[in-house]
């Protein structure tokens, strides 16, 4: 049963989500434009008597969270741009130690402190690694803020079951925004059994250990391949994306959250001048939705492939891999934390329709 | 109503991203798509603040705004800098308590409006913006009085209940320079 939609802000969704799913445990260090997520959860965690920690600096904030995740906790975290970059070991060792997260990236734009204005220019740090070694994050792209409440549930059940770090990756439009949201009366709360958990030796034999370090290059080995197979399982079961307007679109957009939107009413406005345009919307960014743009690639009505981004062109790499040069893929993105027009983006479709060198 | 947009503007203090939301509220009162977005930042008190408010019968595609039907300015900057983004045929409210201004354009609606003396007459500065969107609601149509009354209660916390005669007050006046 679904509540009322009431008017709530992204970032407060994100907490409310993350308190709604089990979420006890709060670490983080304040930064635009993210910080209403601290805010929220400062004031529920001490009225429910869960732990709210303002670490002192962001470091420190995500060795908390790797503490409570060991623990067996749901845990969240939530940061932007630079602040997630300085997460960045913190995640490594959570993938290493196969650890339950959720982290937030409220992006703004960089690199460097860069400013504060929104930008998606950390897809390829959320997506291809961004701390060191072999390792992945689920990256989940909401777009609006009732998807974001749901997929942050979601983000913690998924968590627990594969044992990473699930990140939500949006950007400064998306955590400042209001829109109205409504919540369920009961969450779909997965619960996984975490006999791996270091919650005190008890009753058991051996005490647990939770570790990512592996001095042995065979048993290293066995643990990277061990990995490998389990982001196989995941490639092959948990991708999702929004798709419309395929089958007889002559232009086919990718884009992903805040940038889709602008994208939407583009496509309304394409249509107007008889021009049709279709949309590809990965909402898990990791893993990527290859097959359905590989199989719309392969479509005759489609001449090709328009990437929308709030950066220099980062997503586009994965859309021309999964395109694999069945059809050209042209860029638009803007970036310093602008955001594109729709004009602009309509004249960039009305080019291509022309067969125009964009 | 499809994406109707509204941008509102002025200094940070004057309660223009408070305006934008309790605009934003009264038409989800109405069942309405809606979305807000702010300016956010350094701009505190004393420096300039806007926000983005949409509208529609079907789910809002950019909370971003390009073209507005409506801009609602307190302050000189805010008129200059959004004219331009005014759709052909739209409309730009002006607090003319506080400043005097000429748009450039001729293809807009032009409406000032005393907003801040309408304030003073009622006895509280807040009331200035309610006016405005009282002028808003009268001219476009994008959320009712009644509508905007019933979200007040459904919104504001019980104590300050007591205030909603007056905002209504103020809503009706600024209504009247919508014509």
């Amino acid at each position: 049963m679904a509540q009322k939609r009431v008017l709530m802000k992204g970032n407060e969704v994100i907490a409310e989500a993350a308190l709604r799913a089990g979420c006890r445990n709060y670490f983080g260090y304040p930064i635009t434009p993210q910080t209403e997520v601290m805010h929220y959860m400062a004031k529920k965690m001490v009225q429910i008597g869960g732990n709210f920690v303002q670490a002192e600096s962001e470091v420190s904030a995500i060795n908390m969270v790797y503490g409570a995740a060991a623990a067996g906790a749901r845990v969240l975290t939530s940061s932007s741009s630079p602040g997630v970059s300085l997460k960045q070991e913190g995640i490594s060792y959570i993938a290493g130690a196969e650890l339950p997260a959720v982290v937030v990236n409220i992006m703004r734009a960089g690199p460097g402190l860069g400013g504060i204005q929104p930008a998606q220019g950390d897809y390829f740090q959320a997506t291809k690694g961004g701390g060191h070694g072999d390792y992945r994050n689920l990256v989940i792209a909401p777009a609006s803020i009732q998807e974001l409440y749901e997929l942050t549930v979601e983000a913690f059940n998924l968590a627990d079951k594969y044992r990473m770090c699930a990140m939500i990756l949006g950007d400064g439009t998306l955590g400042q925004m209001m829109e109205p949201v409504a919540f369920r009366d009961e969450e779909p709360i997965v619960t996984v059994e975490k006999p791996w958990a270091c919650t005190g030796r008890g009753d058991r034999a051996d005490h647990n250990t939770v570790t990512s370090i592996y001095i042995d290059p065979d048993v290293l080995e066995a643990k990277n391949v061990e990995l490998q197979e389990k982001y196989k399982y995941i490639e092959e079961n948990e991708v999702r994306y929004e798709a419309y307007g395929l089958e007889d679109a002559e232009i086919v957009i990718t884009a992903f959250s805040t940038c889709s939107r602008i994208c939407k009413n583009v496509i309304r406005q394409a249509a107007e001048l008889g021009i049709k345009v279709g949309m590809i919307r990965p909402i898990t960014l990791w893993p990527f939705p290859t097959k359905i743009i590989n199989e719309t690639a392969a479509l005759s009505n489609v001449k090709a492939f328009l990437d929308v981004e709030l950066n220099m062109g980062q997503m586009v790499e994965d859309v021309r891999l999964a395109v694999n040069g069945q059809k050209p893929v042209y860029f638009h993105g803007r970036a310093g934390g602008n955001l594109p027009t729709q004009k602009e983006i309509l004249d960039k479709i009305v080019e291509i329709s022309k067969g125009g060198n964009v | 109503m499809i994406d109707f947009s509204v941008i509102l503007a002025g200094f940070g203090g004057q309660g223009i991203l408070s305006a934008g939301k309790m605009a934003a509220e009264a038409a989800l009162f109405e069942g309405k798509e809606v979305s807000w977005f702010p300016s956010y930042g350094p701009e505190m008190r004393g420096g300039t603040a806007n926000c983005s408010v949409v509208i529609s019968d079907e789910p809002i595609g950019s909370p971003v705004i390009n073209d507005a039907d409506v801009v609602i300015c307190l302050n000189q900057p805010s008129a200059e800098k959004f004219e331009s983004s005014i759709k052909p045929g739209g409309i730009l409210v002006i607090d003319s308590s506080l400043f005097s201004y000429e748009p450039s354009r001729t293809d807009i609606k032009f409406i000032a409006m005393p907003a801040s003396d309408i304030a003073t007459e009622l006895g509280n500065m807040q009331f200035a913006t309610i006016s405005m969107l009282g002028c808003l609601s009268a001219a476009t149509g994008c959320f009712s009085r009644e509508s905007f009354e019933s979200s007040l209660y459904e919104v504001l916390p019980e104590r300050h209940h007591a205030k909603i005669p007056g905002n209504l007050s103020a809503f009706d006046k600024g209504a009247a320079y919508a014509k």
